[in-house]
């Protein structure tokens, strides 16, 4: 059985494998001589991230080195993927603290929202992207973790300024 | 007529020398095998505008060891239903033809030696070129095997696919070389080499066979783009889809290396071998180490010319058609080789019985017709789709049927078709 291709008209300088061949070699041959290169050398060299990039979260603390959080209990609450944990405790002066806090990254979907929602701006998203571990538990951050962190935080969109100007 | 202790003194020095030159050609062969395979991915990586390895050592350079302890400490899987004594063997019967048939190939002037002159050439038999052909077609039996062997219907056809491609592409292949031995007079590629001093390089006097030749030996070595047996689009890997660490990795090795002594069978039969274009000092007179080092260097050089090339134009061109490729090999490659033998032949016996003697003037001779044979060549392939089916030429008037019957179709009720 032969292979019944429908073969259009066309001028012969469309169809002329030899100057397609000729002009392709020319091409290859101006991109390999090129020294502009477009690979980015990731150890080494590493892309500047948005202001606005929402990566593994951070959490703030305050002058005497505790964490912000008062565990009001707003960010579990409008976390849609529901990775947050706290469980609120209360000091002698009557000043509420977590007792514990954890943030199953695994389950996150950075949406941000935790910050947006933060009264105390305590619970920030990082600009922040290598985040390998060695085993899966170690994705559950605790509040050690969380404060101990100290890469940069994402700045939010601002519906007042949405260009961010 | 030598007596025993003459012969013994004659025959122990071109042992020895024979077994020197095996070591460093072998050696020599396998550190340029590996490094082929750095350099594409280097050159792939420079034309996709990429860096390519550049981790291991400076410049990457140590990559090929590291590819290598890699290749040798995976696992070795052997998939259930293969032919296990053939499916053992197919790799490296893919990869010693490549390696025995640079065995005829001379490489450099002779080098002077305290014992005498020794020959650049492993192996430099009178019948050169015969053992090449002979040799390098059995390069196709490791593919089709590893094919046969793996119990895999994407194998089997791919090494189907390489063998009917090898052997359609070596007739071809075989006409364009039978044309360089008749201008030579002879089948010993070291005699071939001589020729080509005295003619000008056969690039030049058999500009054609030239290039016939250097399609052919795409297609022989299953490079794009006639690298149909491993489409992976359509046969995942074909012939070598079962195939997993060291075992694997031998047919990419086979693949360069028959890549390098394609390109050294080019160079030797149309590029001059080692001589040096527009000189030479290096083909008369006493054999001196300059010349030896000169020679082998421009023969170096040549050959990777060439492989560059075969990279270039791999990542450059996309792949034939089974049936493109079927048609360019029997309906227009092979015809016109037989035509350019036919041609070569009688030029030659007219210039002969014009009492042209082999030397400047017949090389010339031979250009002047080249050039037009090869203008008339191209005028006609840069007519467009000579690679199609005769088959899909479909004239108007049935275009326009099948069109009115397409446009019938789908104004029918679709309960009336079935």
């Amino acid at each position: 059985m032969t292979i019944n291709v429908k073969v259009m008209e066309r001028p012969i300088s469309e169809v002329s494998y030899v100057r397609a061949t000729l002009s392709g070699l020319a091409l290859t041959l101006k991109h390999m001589v090129s020294p502009h290169k477009v690979t980015l050398q990731y150890p080494d060299e590493k892309w500047d991230i948005s202001p606005r990039w929402r990566g593994t979260h951070r959490m703030l603390t305050t002058e005497d080195g505790d964490s912000k959080c008062v565990a009001c209990g707003l960010c579990p609450t409008v976390c849609p993927a529901n990775c947050i944990k706290l469980v609120p405790g209360e000091d002698e002066a009557g000043n509420r603290y977590p007792l514990v806090f954890e943030i199953d990254e695994f389950r996150c979907i950075f949406c941000g929202y935790c910050q947006e929602v933060c009264p105390e701006e305590a619970i920030h998203l990082g600009r922040h992207y290598e985040n390998a571990e060695f085993s899966r538990s170690k994705f559950v951050y605790d509040l050690e973790r969380l404060t101990a962190q100290t890469h940069p935080v994402s700045t939010l969109w601002d519906p007042a300024d949405p260009r961010g100007e | 007529m030598l007596d025993q202790s003459q012969l013994e003194m004659a025959f122990l020095p071109f042992l020895l020398a024979t077994i020197v030159k095996m070591i460093a050609m072998f050696s020599l062969y396998m550190v340029s095998v590996a490094y082929t395979t750095f350099a594409e991915r280097k050159i792939s990586a420079w034309i996709q505008d990429r860096h390519g390895p550049n981790r291991v050592g400076p410049w990457g350079i140590f990559q090929v060891l590291a590819d290598g302890v890699k290749n040798f400490t995976k696992e070795e899987s052997m998939p259930g239903g293969v032919n296990k004594p053939l499916f053992v063997i197919a790799p490296a019967l893919a990869f010693i033809p490549a390696l025995m048939a640079w065995a005829v190939i001379p490489f450099a002037a002779p080098l002077p030696t305290p014992w005498g002159r020794v020959d650049m050439v492993v192996a430099d038999m009178p019948i050169g070129f015969l053992f090449t052909l002979a040799i390098t077609s059995l390069g196709v039996y490791g593919i089709v095997l590893a094919g046969w062997a793996s119990n895999n219907k994407y194998a089997l056809l791919g090494g189907l696919r390489s063998s009917a491609q090898m052997v359609s592409y070596e007739i071809s292949m075989g006409m364009a070389t039978v044309c360089v031995l008749l201008v030579a007079g002879n089948v010993s590629l070291t005699r071939i080499i001589d020729q080509q001093v005295y003619l000008g390089w056969n690039a030049g006097v058999l500009s054609v066979a030239a290039f016939i030749f250097l399609v052919a030996a795409f297609a022989e070595t299953n490079r794009v783009p006639f690298d149909l047996p491993e489409a992976e689009s359509e046969l995942i890997a074909g012939y070598h889809s079962e195939y997993s660490a060291m075992k694997f990795s031998m047919f990419p090795i086979s693949e360069y290396a028959n890549m390098i002594t394609a390109s050294g069978m080019f160079v030797t039969l149309f590029l001059g071998g080692w001589d040096i274009p527009f000189t030479h000092w290096d083909n008369f007179g006493a054999v001196t180490l300059g010349k030896f080092v000169a020679t082998f260097a421009m023969f170096v050089a040549k050959v990777i010319f060439f492989v560059f090339f075969y990279i270039w134009v791999r990542w450059t061109l996309p792949r034939f058609r089974y049936d493109q490729l079927m048609s360019l090999g029997w309906k227009i490659m092979l015809p016109t080789a037989l035509a350019y033998v036919v041609i070569v032949a009688s030029s030659i016996l007219a210039l002969d019985m014009a009492g042209l003697a082999r030397g400047r003037m017949f090389g010339l001779a031979m250009f002047g017709l080249n050039v037009v044979l090869f203008v008339i060549l191209f005028f006609i392939l840069d007519r467009g789709r000579i690679v199609s089916p005769a088959a899909s030429r479909l004239d108007r008037a049935r275009l326009a049927h099948l069109r009115a019957q397409a446009q019938n179709r789908a104004t029918l009720n679709p309960k009336e078709i079935r």
